[in-house]
Formats: C-alpha cells, sequence, structure tokens
C-alpha cells in the first residue's frame, strides 16, 4: 500500500498501559524481593545516590517504572549505580536496596541476552 | 441524682454513651432515627487493624445496653432539641436535664463523583459495598465470577473541594488497606491496586498494617488519583491516573473498581445546630466548645458532642469519645 | 456484550432554552467542511417547525480560533461579542443561538467574566461604544444550536420520515455521540447533562430511534486543540487523539459518529482519511470508515431531506453505507451535482472508502 507522507506521523502514547505491560519479569522481582513493594516513595534513596547527583539516574524512579512493567531502557539505567549502598544507609523502611539493584540488573539483563 | 439526659443517636457513640452515664447513676434514654440500635456498625465486617468482627463490638454494646435496661426508642427521629427538651418528628416532647448529640455522619454518595460512574458501570463498588458484601459471604464481580485486577481509590468525597467535601476523613485510607488484604485473601491470583494522594496511617498499627499490605500481600500502591473510569467492552473499568512517582499517565481495566467514600456531615446537622446554637465547622460537622479543653462540649450549655457528629473519627476515638462525654454531662449535672 | 449508555444524573442538568425568535451566529469553518449543515438548521427551523430565525449577514466572526490560539486577547473577543450582541439587540432579538461550541464556549466564558468581575463588562461596553458606537444588552438566554435541535426532538421525532434503525434487521443504529470539550467541560452546568454525562446529542438519537454507545475514551477530546493543529509539526499528536477514541470505539461497531462541534465533526471525519493513508487502517464496516454526521445532517435525514441537499457529498468519509441502513433513497449519480446541477468535481478515491489511492503523492511537494 502506498502511503502518503503528511510531514507528521500520529503521536504515540505515553501513558504507561497496564493492559500490554507484561507483567512477568516484576512479578519475579518482586516475589524474590517482596520488600521493593514497601517504597513508600520518599527518595531518600536518590538524594544521597552518588551516581544520581552527576547523572540523570534516579533508583526510585526506575524501580517504580519496572513494578509497573516498564523495562526500557531500565537496565541501562541500573548500570549507573555504583553500588556504593548510601541508599542502603538511608532508607526508612530498611529495603536492600543495593540488592534490588543487583536483582534488576540480573532479571533484565538475562531478559535481554 | 435522679437526672435525665437525652442521648440522640443509637450508634456506638450513643450506646457508649448511655452506658457510662447509666453507670453514673444518671438516667439515659437512647432516642435512635432507625429500628434498631447499632448504626454504621451494623454494614460493616471487620474492623481494622485487628480483623475484629464488627458484630463482635456491636453485639457486646447492644448486650450491654440490654442488660443494665437502658430506655431505647427505636424509628424515632428527631426534629430539635435544646439543653432541657427534645423534639420528636411525631411533635411529642422529651423533658430533661442535658443531651448528649450522638448522630454520627452520612457516608458520602459516590454517584455525585460522575465520573466513577458509580450507580451506572456494574463493576464500580463503594467500600461500603464490599463490607456488606464480605459480611454476606461473597464477593464477586457483577456477573458472579471472581476478580482477576482490583482498584481501590482512596479520597472519594474526601479532600475533594468539587464535591464541597474539602476535610480528610480519616478512616479511608486504613480501610483501604484493610480490604485490599481482605481481597487479596479471596483471590490470591488477583493484582490489587491502591490509587492515593496520601496514605495517612494515623491510628495504632496502622503503619504496621500498611507495610504489610504492601510487603507481605504484593499490594501496589500507585501514588496518584484516577480521574475517570469508563466501561469496556467486556464489562470491564477502564481507569485513568497519573504514576506521579514516575511523572507518567497510567492507565488499565480492571474486574472492581472500589471507591473508598468518606464521612460527611448529616445533612440535618444545619437545622439542628441553629435550633440548639451549635456551631458547625466548615465541613458541617458540629464544631466543639474548644478543640483542647473542651472537645466533647458544645457552644451551649448542657449540650455534649460523643463521635463523628463532631469530625471523622474510628470506632475506638468514637467510644473514648462517647466516655468523656458522658463524664462532662454528669459533672454538669452535678453543676447545675 | 453490548454497552449501552446508562445515564441518571443528565435530567438533574437542564437549562431554559427559548421556544422561539432566534439571533443566530455561525460558525467559521463550518461553511467549508460541512456546507448543508448550518442551511439545514435555518430550513428546519423555519420549514419544519415554524419558528423564527434572524440569520444577519452583519454579525461576524467570535475570534474564538484566534483566541485559543493566543492571538486574540481577551479584551478583544470580549469586545466582538459585545458586538454580537449589539447586533442582536438592534435586530430586537434576545435569543442568541450559537451554531459552533468554541464560540458557545465563548459565548458562555464571556458572560461568566462579566457576572463575576462586573468591572470587565463596563470596559467592555466602554471599548464597544467608543470603536462603534453601539450598546448592547445580554441575552435572555443563550444556547448552542444543538440545545435548540435537542428542544425540538419529540417535534422532529412526530415528523420523522426516517428513524435511526436499520432497516434490514429493524435493530436500533448504534451512534457514537461526541460533545466536543468547550459545550460543557468548561462550565458543565450549561451542558444538557452535564459534562460526564452529555444528553443532548444522545437525547436525539435516543428519541429518533438509535442507541449510544459507552466506550473508554468517549470523553476524550478529538484532538483539535487549536493551536496544537494549526502548526503542522504538532499534528501527531492532534490526529494521535482521534486515533486513540477511534481505536476505543471501533469494537463497537458503530454505524456513525455525530459530532456536536464544527473542529470534532472535521476532525473524526478527516483524521480517519488521514490515518487510512497513513497507516491503511480503517474502523467501519468492509474496510471503510465510520460516517461522521453533524446534528443537522441527522436531524435532516430523520425529516427526509436528499442527503446531497444537506451537502454530505463533502464528507471524507463515504455516507452512502449509512443511507442504506436507514432505507434513504438517493441518486449516486447526483452526489457530486451542486446546486443548478452543477458539476462541483470529485475527490480522488481513498483508503478510507475502501479504494485504493489514486497516487503516490507527498503532500509537502
Amino acid at each position: 500500500m502506498a502511503t502518503i507522507n503528511f510531514g507528521y506521523t500520529i503521536s504515540k502514547p505515553r501513558a504507561i498501559d497496564m493492559d500490554r505491560n507484561n507483567l512477568r519479569k516484576s512479578d519475579e522481582i518482586l516475589r524474590e524481593m517482596p520488600e521493593l513493594q514497601a517504597c513508600i516513595g520518599c527518595g531518600s534513596c536518590t538524594a544521597v545516590c552518588t551516581a544520581g547527583n552527576l547523572t540523570s539516574f534516579n533508583f526510585r524512579r526506575v524501580h517504580t517504572l519496572i513494578r509497573r512493567g516498564e523495562y526500557q531502557g531500565a537496565y541501562e539505567e541500573m548500570n549507573k549505580c555504583m553500588l556504593c549502598g548510601k541508599c542502603r544507609l538511608v532508607c526508612p523502611r530498611g529495603i536492600n536496596t543495593r540488592g534490588v539493584a543487583m536483582l534488576i540488573k540480573r532479571k533484565l539483563g538475562d531478559n535481554r541476552s | 441524682m435522679n437526672k435525665r439526659v437525652i442521648v440522640i443517636g443509637g450508634g456506638a457513640a450513643g450506646m457508649q454513651a448511655a452506658l457510662r452515664l447509666k453507670e453514673s447513676g444518671v438516667e439515659p434514654t437512647i432516642v435512635e432515627r432507625e429500628a434498631e440500635t447499632g448504626g454504621k456498625l451494623r454494614d460493616w465486617y471487620v474492623l481494622f487493624p485487628s480483623f475484629t468482627p464488627a458484630a463482635d463490638v456491636l453485639g457486646e454494646l447492644r448486650r450491654r445496653v440490654a442488660e443494665r435496661h437502658i430506655e431505647v426508642m427505636t424509628s424515632t427521629g428527631v426534629k430539635s432539641f435544646t439543653s432541657r427538651e427534645v423534639t420528636l418528628d411525631d411533635g411529642r416532647r422529651l423533658a430533661c436535664d442535658a443531651v448528649v448529640l450522638a448522630t454520627g455522619f452520612t457516608l458520602f454518595d459516590a454517584s455525585l463523583k460522575e465520573e466513577y460512574g458509580y450507580g451506572l458501570y456494574d463493576n464500580v463498588f463503594t467500600s461500603a459495598d464490599i463490607e456488606r458484601m464480605l459480611s454476606r459471604g461473597r464477593v464477586a464481580k457483577a456477573d458472579g465470577s471472581r476478580p482477576r485486577r482490583i482498584a481501590l481509590l482512596h479520597c472519594v468525597g474526601s479532600r475533594d473541594e468539587k464535591v464541597c467535601q474539602q476535610h480528610c476523613s480519616r478512616v479511608c485510607c486504613i480501610t483501604g488497606v484493610k480490604q485490599a488484604m481482605e481481597l487479596k485473601k479471596l483471590f490470591p491470583e488477583a493484582d490489587v491496586f491502591n490509587f492515593y494522594m496520601d496514605i495517612r496511617m494515623f491510628g495504632p498499627g496502622y503503619e504496621e498494617m500498611y507495610r504489610e499490605a504492601q510487603q507481605k500481600y504484593n499490594i501496589h500502591f500507585v501514588r496518584g488519583r484516577i480521574s475517570e473510569a469508563s466501561p469496556t467492552i467486556d464489562g470491564r473499568v477502564q481507569i485513568k491516573a497519573e504514576d506521579t512517582l514516575t511523572g507518567r499517565p497510567l492507565r488499565m481495566s480492571v474486574d472492581m473498581l472500589v471507591l473508598l467514600v468518606g464521612m460527611r456531615a448529616n445533612d440535618d446537622n444545619a437545622a439542628l445546630a441553629e435550633g440548639a446554637g451549635l456551631r458547625r465547622a466548615p465541613s458541617g460537622f458540629i464544631a466543639p466548645r474548644n478543640l483542647f479543653l473542651g472537645n466533647v462540649e458544645s457552644d451551649a450549655a448542657g449540650i455534649f458532642l460523643a463521635g463523628t457528629v463532631s469530625a471523622p473519627k474510628n470506632i475506638g476515638e468514637t467510644l473514648n469519645e462517647a466516655t468523656a462525654a458522658a463524664d462532662a454531662a454528669v459533672e454538669y449535672l452535678k453543676r447545675s | 456484550m453490548m454497552a449501552t449508555m446508562k445515564r441518571k444524573s443528565w435530567s438533574e442538568y437542564q437549562k431554559q432554552i427559548a421556544d422561539d425568535r432566534y439571533y443566530y451566529a455561525r460558525s467559521c469553518i463550518r461553511q467549508n467542511f460541512f456546507p448543508g449543515s448550518e442551511k439545514a438548521f435555518i430550513d428546519i427551523l423555519r420549514g419544519d417547525l415554524g419558528r423564527d430565525l434572524l440569520d444577519d449577514p452583519k454579525h461576524s466572526s467570535c475570534t474564538g480560533i484566534g483566541y485559543h490560539s493566543d492571538i486574540v486577547p481577551l479584551e478583544t473577543i470580549m469586545t466582538v461579542v459585545a458586538r454580537q450582541f449589539a447586533m442582536m439587540t438592534e435586530a430586537g432579538y434576545e435569543n442568541f443561538v450559537s451554531s459552533c461550541i468554541t464560540s458557545f464556549g465563548v459565548y458562555t466564558e464571556v458572560l461568566a467574566t462579566w457576572h463575576e468581575f462586573p468591572e470587565t463588562e463596563e470596559r467592555t461596553r466602554e471599548y464597544l461604544f467608543k470603536a462603534t458606537g453601539r450598546e448592547f444588552r445580554k441575552p435572555a438566554s443563550l444556547a448552542h444550536t444543538s440545545d435548540v435541535m435537542f428542544h425540538f426532538r419529540e417535534e422532529i421525532a412526530r415528523k420523522a420520515r426516517h428513524r435511526l434503525v436499520n432497516v434490514q434487521t429493524g435493530e436500533p443504529l448504534r451512534v457514537v455521540e461526541h460533545i466536543g470539550c468547550h459545550y460543557a467541560k468548561i462550565f458543565p452546568k450549561s451542558g444538557i447533562g452535564g459534562c460526564e454525562f452529555p444528553y443532548v446529542l444522545a437525547g436525539m438519537v435516543e428519541s429518533w430511534g438509535g442507541e449510544c454507545v459507552d466506550y473508554p475514551e468517549r470523553r476524550h477530546c478529538c484532538g483539535f486543540g487549536f493551536r496544537n493543529y494549526l502548526v503542522q509539526a504538532n499534528r501527531g499528536y492532534s490526529i494521535a487523539n482521534s486515533h486513540k477514541k477511534l481505536e476505543s470505539m471501533a469494537p463497537y461497531k458503530p454505524d456513525f459518529i455525530v459530532a456536536n462541534c464544527p473542529g470534532c465533526a472535521m476532525f473524526l471525519d478527516k483524521w480517519q482519511y488521514a490515518i487510512a493513508e497513513m497507516e491503511g487502517t480503517t474502523y467501519g464496516e468492509n474496510g471503510r470508515g465510520i460516517p461522521v454526521l453533524t446534528y443537522e445532517e441527522m436531524a435532516g435525514l430523520v425529516l427526509g431531506y436528499d442527503p446531497w441537499a444537506l451537502g454530505m457529498q463533502m464528507h471524507q468519509v463515504d455516507v452512502e453505507p449509512l443511507l442504506d441502513k436507514m432505507g434513504i433513497e438517493y441518486d449516486p449519480a447526483a452526489k457530486y451535482l451542486g446546486r443548478n446541477g452543477k458539476y462541483i468535481g470529485k475527490p480522488a478515491s481513498a483508503v478510507v472508502n475502501a479504494c485504493p489511492p489514486d497516487a503516490i503523492y507527498d503532500i509537502r511537494e
């Protein structure tokens, strides 16, 4: 079929579509580390993050997106983590954030191969 | 003391106030609009944070009221009152020496939030509906099937200028957590999402319960208010919200949407307050004389406030306050 | 499972709609895209319903498109609105009827602003007087033309020659109604049925035998958005909104869409063409688009007007499948004959009408 070029294309929706997203990886991550669900979004981890103060890395946002089934680019983002562990010291919910970073990398890394 | 106190309202607050009055040697009369005592507790299944059956609390209160031979007038509405006289809907007048006002609250009518389609779409429920379904032992979608995905929406009819309810109803957050856990227990295979603006865990054990819901029950909490609900072709409900913690719009279809309805002031508060010389807070609830040193007293001498007539409260607070209101009434009678 | 609309609250949103003697304010763009609609409104009001309506050549654009594109300032549009009211006052009318949702929104907004901030009305009166020497009275009633059509829906139903029913199956036609953002989303009380469950078009559809479908993106904007559309580079998200609606309504297999607003009717019709040419996707039956009607066209068909006299040959999506369902007789050969039988030209074939495109071309060339 010949298509006409109108000089624009149909914009793709920005919404997180939970009907389309596949939550399998997200469920696996939460099954291994259920404590991640206890995050209350306070942002302490991001506030002290060594990488996050120098790059756009936002640990809280990335793992929240993963929990919604948005994996695109998450592995690359998680690779910015220097594993310094400051976030784990400040987390008021006692989440093993370093462990979460490692787990996400492992799970989404597997996904890529 | 040969004094008579009329307790208007026979819910948890009214019954507890009457019991305390009787204990102190004052003759209470409960005037209840409905055909039986119990108020809103009658429709509740179990109470947060301990999952205590509401019927246990209510049954015990009723048992004590009966055992102590407290006079209860049911199916009796109150038109107006002062500290010395209560006028009933049928025109009868009851003389008294003081009044405890324990008329409680009204559940917010969820259909006023038209965008959620309550009463129009089959699988939109209120928290009160869920309690009734739990009591009956049968929670299901409108077609009788098991839900695979459930969303609970906090703050329906609370913190919302659009429906003239600017106050926080306080107990809906913990109700949302409690019902999410109950639903997850019933439907372990279902995904349960709570959509909230703020999570306000004000009571003892509430924060712990919230954490348990997250970590142990794997309930998802999304910070964002659902902006609208629409029906889908297969009888589900599509909802839209912002996942504010990721900064992106979010949408999904759910099998059940549960609206956690707030507590609002009774419609007759205005007329009753005017007749008795009471003051109302901007929220429409009856204002206590002083928020610190007179929080069960009203602006009128001889009229005392117990329970949610003055603000949203949980059952524990309500019962404590009823005791305090009764004690204040007894003190007042001793002085007068 | 078919989801038909259940509405409970619409009757709580009512407004006064005048019964006769209307001052008619036209739309800027409708005459290009749906050229028979405004004439049909006048003919139906005067001819079928015997009402008095003044079609005043002296009134102007309300400048709403400029206003919503950040070109026309508030003071200017208020003065233009004041001039429209002055024209009405001078003609001896007091019931203002606007043929455009954008204009209706503008008039409602200006009247509400004057009500809340009386000093703005005073200033506007001053500007108008200085500029034109004119004075005005505010309308006794302000309505959109669809409100008037809604008001007379039962009278129209009694005179109906055709109903919104599939003559082959006897089933009601399934209709998607789209009311347009500025009808009730700015002032919900000024629209019949409010903004969540508007009833203005649904009332007509139901009175004339059809049924409305409630689909997930029913309340969503068509994507016009004024400045979003006017800049070519931004059209991607204008079309994305119509795309979202069409994707959402398609499973309900609607027989047609009826739109309240000039912009919505245009975009829901023409974006179907653009989507089909870009991606090959169509949303109606047999690989075709879903016909898009204005409420005047819908009323006209019900009252037995000739579809070509209603200007329906100007639609991007062909309406013939709908005419056939309703059992309306029409002359296919007369489709492109304009007034006095003069040939008006014929559009190239299009994917949206189940035809392969005639040529490969780049519109930018």
